[in-house]
């Protein structure tokens, strides 16, 4: 483990800065956390979480995929790929960064989407553990440390700056390249650190939320519960969930006439919306009931189902705090696991 | 006060009134209620709430639920009655089905206001005298209740209920000095180009979850022209800034003359976009050009987007002053 | 294996109408030939760019090594378009996508039941040509198949001159009413199951039709002796990606462009009942 004192933070984000770029969490116009593009005089956000997530970085809301000219009855495809520049992101929590492993299975598996990869490969993640979580935190209910993020590098805050600590071979060419900044340490500070937040986590209020009633190979049992009539009830049908978590992945692809071509893009889609599953010939999900119903079995049951059990939520509360009518995953794990309706 | 609108309601089940009660429901936190339909006294004397931090406006859910079997009920903000109003004369809802009990109010809170005061871990939040103490596994802590009133109810433009068939509490007057429009002056005032950039910059933000209009009860249309295949301009992410303004200027325009400054769209909006700043520019417009007029304070008013009079503004008479 | 959904462009070297609303469009790739190789029951997404695109199943053979096709009813966005245009349009395709019939597997060496409703057949004909281009390794064939009226039966041609020609292949024609110039069997899909005389023993059927022809098949196959590990269908859900990945053709927990569109009935009993 290193440790940077508080003075160095920036001359760290500088040094980094310099070589590739660089992204943090900064407050915005309204207050609120947003990764931006660090550069000199941009200051490092103290919020809890980014509004929105970090899996922009790899997930992008809107991507070209392609492009093509149309001549008479001639079509031409053009390859808009680029090679992505290698980039950092600074401060993403434990719960985002578990996001990025829920994210690659399913990019990264067979066959593999190269659009995700291509960023993925380029991109060095540093987690922030938690200090102060919030009390619509539940990432321990999937497993999941606040105290110890996983990433490239771990950063904690000590009482007199940062320790950090390379997970990977990415993290520690990173570290090797700003060493001169850092200084040996022990693992004493983190260690009382992580106690600190991990006796506050536990009072927490969903500190005691538990998968019960949901998980791989309940698909049947899930699916038909009655429960998902009243849950759904008020459901506005919008994306914010969708768009605001970090492990929601579905995504739309569309073509734009720009005038000289056809862009195909892809971009964010919801399975909350009317239109996701609709076809000429019908639709197999008619009212939002089947609509809502699907975002969290998938979530909850048909992703354990195909990924070892592995949850697709992290925790990170964010659907807690943005849905326009306060109805969120929190409250379906409840309402399944008691059986009863709430 | 819930405790009287939970009595009401029980009574109005309990007589064959309604069949179904309109209300929120209790969340996880003191501040997360959601709007649900109690069918029982069970389920009412089980969840149902009624605290300040209950901001949403029921209204465009009986676009729905009163075309159900027998009457609803539901509980009505002051401002929330515009909305119904609003609904009734664009024929939206059927108001034969619809018992109204209309609640008086002092303004909603914003629990976005408490976490900005840097209160995280809330347990519970008690409400008296004007203060709320907030419980918070880091301590608890006081703080006025007008500190957390939400930015809507800061600029409230009426405590009057515009339509109901009972009240629970007093009914209030319009707002006269409610300086809802001061931020549009501000606007106003900017040269094009600052207004443009004000207006881009919250724009960006913009991540096209579609609870602005999903929210908003003068957005009912069965079929969003941005849904519609057919229309051309069906999207679900702006691929350049040009769409991305598109979608909320056109928007705006749809609802001027509908909209009733209920405030939803921007206590919604997981950007925090203050998007209720479009529409009132265009109330603000409307009432210069054609005379004041309040969307919903009178469902037999015509709309002066929907009056032909030979004494009004031409189109090239523009609306810069 | 690396995706980019960058397609092939195709042209479209032949247009044949098959029935008032249903086109069969032969692509070839543009130095000739076939633009990928595929197994039968196995789609491809068709699109027009600026227009739309649509997954549609391989109608031709994996033996016919000069072109593939496509048979598209008029019914959306992209089909609408396929059906105005001319022959010598291009058009992209990318793919194949999904898992096939298993021919090589299970149906092989096997009795053939191919039961079929409108436009159903066209990705039972992928499996039907495969099978009379492998005549030796399948057993009997019996062929049931309906339409509304004889002019919207597809492949009329094909049926009438090739498969009613080939070695131990029985096929059942029949329309939902009496029409002029018709005299073959009348009636509906489901009831002609149970009077053609099926012998289920060491056969498998493969079903495609309609929802409501699905929905009464089913029993009736039950009915005669099959029990559902011997049928399969091939399930149409909306799909954008065919790779399993943008999210919207899932029954529970399996995607349709991925873990189908072939699926066993025994297979569809595990899943919920959303399609």
């Amino acid at each position: 483990m290193k440790k940077l004192s508080l003075a160095k933070l920036y001359d760290f984000f500088a040094a980094i800065a310099a070589k590739e770029a660089l992204y943090l969490p900064v407050n915005n116009e309204v207050g609120k956390a947003e990764y931006k593009r660090w550069s000199e005089g941009v200051e490092l956000s103290h919020q809890l979480n980014t509004l929105r997530s970090a899996k922009d970085f790899f997930f992008p809301q809107t991507e070209n995929l392609m492009e093509f000219k149309m001549e008479g009855k001639k079509i031409d495809i053009i390859d808009t790929r680029e090679a992505c520049d290698d980039f950092v992101i600074f401060g993403v929590r434990a719960c985002d960064a578990a996001s990025f492993d829920i994210l690659d299975r399913v990019y990264l598996v067979d066959p593999v989407d190269s659009y995700y990869k291509n960023r993925r490969e380029h991109g060095t993640v540093i987690t922030h553990a938690c200090g102060k979580p919030a009390e619509t935190c539940f990432c321990g209910t999937f497993g999941i440390d606040a105290a110890d993020p996983k990433g490239d590098i771990t950063v904690w805050d000590v009482e007199d700056g940062y320790v950090f600590r390379a997970n990977t071979e990415k993290g520690e060419k990173l570290m090797a390249a700003t060493a001169d900044l850092f200084e040996d340490t022990d693992d004493k500070a983190v260690k009382a650190e992580q106690d600190k937040v991990r006796e506050i986590l536990a009072k927490m209020p969903l500190a005691d939320l538990t998968t019960e009633g949901v998980g791989a190979g309940l698909t049947k049992e899930v699916f038909d519960r009655p429960e998902w009539a009243s849950l759904s009830e008020s459901c506005l049908g919008c994306g914010t969930c969708t768009f605001v978590c970090p492990t929601c992945q579905c995504y739309d692809i569309r073509d734009f006439d720009t005038g000289h071509g056809i862009q195909r893009f892809r971009c964010w889609d919801s399975c909350m919306y009317s239109d996701f599953t609709k076809m000429s010939a019908g639709q197999p999900r008619p009212t939002q009931l089947e609509r809502f119903r699907q975002r969290f079995m998938h979530k909850l049951v048909y992703f354990p189902d195909n990924n070892d059990g592995v949850f697709g939520c992290v925790g990170c509360g964010r659907c807690l705090s943005r849905c326009p009518i306060s109805m969120n995953i929190v409250k379906v794990m409840k309402t399944l696991a008691k059986g009863g309706n709430k | 006060m819930q405790e009287m609108m939970e009595k009401r309601a029980l009574e109005l089940l309990a007589d064959g009134t309604v069949n179904r009660v309109l209300g929120w429901s209790v969340g996880e936190f003191p501040y997360d209620m959601t709007p649900a339909v109690f069918r029982s006294a069970e389920d009412l004397k089980d969840r149902f709430v009624y605290n300040d931090f209950c901001g949403a406006n029921l209204s465009k859910y009986l676009i729905k639920e009163s075309k159900g079997e027998g009457k609803i009920l539901v509980f009505l903000k002051p401002c929330d009655t515009y909305s119904f109003n609003q609904l009734i004369a664009e024929h939206r809802i059927k108001r034969e089905n619809v018992y109204v009990i209309g609640i008086e109010c002092y303004g909603k809170a914003d629990v976005e206001k408490l976490k900005a005061m840097g209160l995280s871990g809330i347990t519970g939040i008690q409400m008296k005298n004007g203060e709320y103490v907030v419980e918070t596994v880091y301590g608890n802590k006081t703080v006025k209740a007008s500190d957390a009133t939400a930015e809507r109810c800061l600029s409230c433009k009426s405590k009057k209920h515009v339509v109901f068939d009972e009240l629970i509490g007093e009914d209030g007057d319009v707002v006269e000095d409610c300086n809802r429009f001061d931020m549009v002056e501000k606007l106003e005032a900017m040269t094009p180009d600052e207004r443009f950039a004000f207006w881009r910059g919250e724009l960006s933000r913009c991540i096209r979850c579609n609870a602005c209009r999903n929210v908003c009860p003068a957005c009912s249309c069965e079929q969003c022209v941005f849904d519609n295949p057919n229309s051309g301009v069906a999207q679900k992410a702006a691929v350049n800034s040009f769409e991305e303004n598109m979608f909320h200027i056109i928007r705006a325009f749809h609802v001027a003359g509908r909209c009733t400054d209920c405030g939803e769209c921007s206590r919604v909006c997981p950007q925090h976009i203050p998007l209720h700043l479009l529409n009132r520019k265009f109330i603000k417009d409307m009432n210069e050009f054609y005379g004041e007029y309040q969307a919903g304070a009178d469902p037999d008013a015509r709309p002066p987007l929907g009056t032909y009079t030979k004494g009004d503004r031409e189109p090239n008479e523009g609306g810069n002053k | 294996m690396e995706e980019t959904l960058i397609p092939y462009a195709g042209i479209v070297t032949k247009i044949t109408g098959q029935t008032p609303d249903v086109k069969t469009f032969r692509v070839e790739a543009p130095e000739g030939g076939k633009l990928f190789e595929h197994k039968p029951g196995q789609c491809a997404m068709l699109s027009v760019p600026g227009v739309s695109e649509a997954m549609i199943s391989i109608t031709s053979s994996p033996t016919n090594k000069e072109y593939m096709e496509f048979s598209v009813k008029k019914c959306g966005c992209l089909s609408g378009w396929l059906h105005g245009m001319d022959e010598g349009q291009m058009i992209t395709v990318r793919g194949p996508y999904g898992r096939p019939f298993p021919v090589d597997d299970e149906l092989a060496g096997k009795n053939l039941v191919f039961v079929a409703g409108g436009i159903g057949l066209a990705p039972l004909r992928s499996v039907i040509n495969y099978v009379r281009d492998n005549r030796d390794k399948y057993g009997r064939v019996d062929i049931i198949y309906g339409s509304r009226s004889k002019d919207d039966l597809v492949y009329y041609d094909e049926i009438v001159s090739e498969w009613m020609n080939t070695p131990d292949f029985h096929v059942h024609l029949t329309i939902d009413r009496e029409q002029e110039g018709w005299d073959g069997h009348v009636g509906f899909v489901p009831n002609y199951i149970e009077e053609v005389g099926l012998n289920p023993i060491n056969t498998c059927a493969l079903m495609c039709g309609p929802p409501i022809m699905i929905k009464f098949s089913l029993p009736n196959l039950l009915k005669v002796g099959f029990d559902k590990t011997q049928i399969y269908t091939t399930m149409e859900l909306r799909m954008k990606c065919g790779i399993g990945k943008c999210g919207r053709c899932n029954i529970g927990n399996k995607y349709v462009c991925k873990d189908g569109p072939v699926f066993r009935f025994d297979q569809l009993d595990e899943l919920p009942g959303e399609y």
